[in-house]
């Protein structure tokens, strides 16, 4: 139990998914603008991502993986199926994402107000789909993969609102011309990079 | 088959503008400054930055981002008219996923050390908006030679901007170039590499200031 719960800490904080390994850096830049929209796309990504990592290693050790396909006949034993992987792991997520959309429409029309934007443009993004495969790199079991899955999102969430916390406080400095938007948002993740990395050599 | 030699047909019977005309020629060099993807657009940093590390990978990636990019778009551009408007994503995810396994399997085939070193990030070529977004906003609507065309000069505007990063971090960072001892060379041993490039903060910095110059230059400003 202790291990997940290491695990959890790990991927939220040492590994986080935008400061060491640079995914969904487009959603996080994109919608970082108000803390009240990063919120909700936050919240969304720690539970499409703690959903689609179990969901795809349960497709990737019983569908995907070499001999994997030997429970339904011996024949299949020796079927590699992996190079379906890319197209199996984006359809899952796709697909997963729109049945989250619909069953939040049908069943609290007001969660969906507030976040029914930000659904579908977790589809694509990065952070979402890189999950699953470093779930399958690292050979995680269903346990370790939900538990990478939820705290990866919860780096990600905690990222974000952070970085909206301090974009709408920007709003009060002079910030020359050329750098204004994308570029002091670079500027700044930089900073908060280097404060991420005050955890590293954390050993837990 | 067939719906492709239709599309071809209907596009040499309306051909009355030369191959490189003013309007296609701005449609290639746009993206490359005024427009470009990552420094204006806000698309496909993810990618943009992990692969950045070294300049060889990142040569790799270039290449197969552009691959991708034209054929998704010469495919998507193709069959536009047939694609249902409710499903368009999943199909364009389909296209985008079918290239980039072929990408990943060639790697695997001709150059498994550089598909080691690419690690996952091929596979995220899928989830690189700016395939997605440029399918989605110019190859849905528009013809295949003027879709090759945007498609090309969106992934070289992407590619020259990572390239930039690249040779910056490795030769900050690693203090060589493709490899190359460029310090040791020139007679300076004792050049201290700064291992801050070689982490993402280095990437960060590095594309904020790049950006901060482009956009110096072309005077666009972010409201």
């Amino acid at each position: 139990m202790s291990e997940l719960f290491n695990l959890i800490i790990k991927s939220a904080f040492m590994d986080n998914m935008i400061f060491a390994y640079f995914l969904g850096m487009c959603s996080f830049l994109a919608v970082s603008k108000k803390v009240s929209t990063a919120n909700g796309l936050g919240l969304a990504v720690i539970f499409v991502l703690s959903c689609t990592a179990p969901l795809n290693w349960l497709i990737q050790k019983n569908i995907l993986d070499e001999g994997a396909l030997s429970w339904i006949s011996s024949d299949f034993a020796t079927i590699d199926l992996t190079f379906l992987q890319l197209l199996m792991f984006i359809a899952v997520i796709a697909s997963f994402v729109q049945l989250v959309e619909m069953i939040i429409e049908k069943f609290s029309p007001a969660l969906y107000g507030s976040l029914g934007i930000f659904l579908p443009l977790i589809a694509v993004n990065c952070s979402i789909l890189g999950g699953s495969l470093f779930m399958v790199q690292r050979d995680f079991n269903i346990q370790e993969a939900t538990a990478f899955g939820f705290g990866s999102g919860l780096g990600f969430w905690l990222a974000i609102v952070a970085l909206a916390a301090i974009r709408e406080k920007l709003k009060y400095s002079h910030v020359p011309n050329g750098l204004k938007g994308l570029g002091i948002t670079m500027l700044l993740t930089g900073l908060m990079g280097l404060a991420f990395k005050t955890f590293i050599g954390m050993t837990l | 088959m067939s719906t492709e030699i239709q599309e071809k047909e209907v596009v040499k019977i309306k051909q009355s503008e030369s191959l490189i005309s003013k309007r296609r020629r701005k449609i290639l060099v746009d993206p490359l400054d005024d427009n470009n993807p990552i420094s204006i657009q806000v698309l496909g940093i993810c990618s943009a930055l992990a692969v950045t590390i070294k300049l060889e990978p990142t040569i790799v990636m270039s290449i197969s981002v552009v691959f991708v990019m034209i054929f998704s778009s010469l495919i998507t551009s193709m069959i536009r008219n047939y694609i249902p408007v409710r499903v368009r994503i999943i199909v364009q995810l389909a296209i985008i996923a079918t290239l980039v396994t072929l990408v990943s399997e060639f790697l695997k085939a001709f150059n498994y050390e550089m598909f080691k070193v690419l690690g996952a990030f091929v596979g995220l070529i899928i989830t690189n908006c700016i395939i997605l977004g440029r399918l989605e906003a110019y190859a849905m609507g528009n013809k295949p030679y003027d879709s090759v065309l945007d498609a090309l000069g969106s992934s070289v505007g992407y590619a020259w901007i990572i390239l930039v990063v690249a040779f910056f971090r490795e030769l900050l960072g690693s203090g060589s170039i493709l490899g190359w001892k460029v310090f040791e060379a020139v007679g300076w041993d004792t050049f201290p590499t700064n291992g801050l490039f070689v982490d993402s903060i280095g990437a960060f910095i590095i594309l904020g200031l790049l950006i901060w110059a482009q956009r110096t230059r072309n005077g666009y400003i972010e409201n």
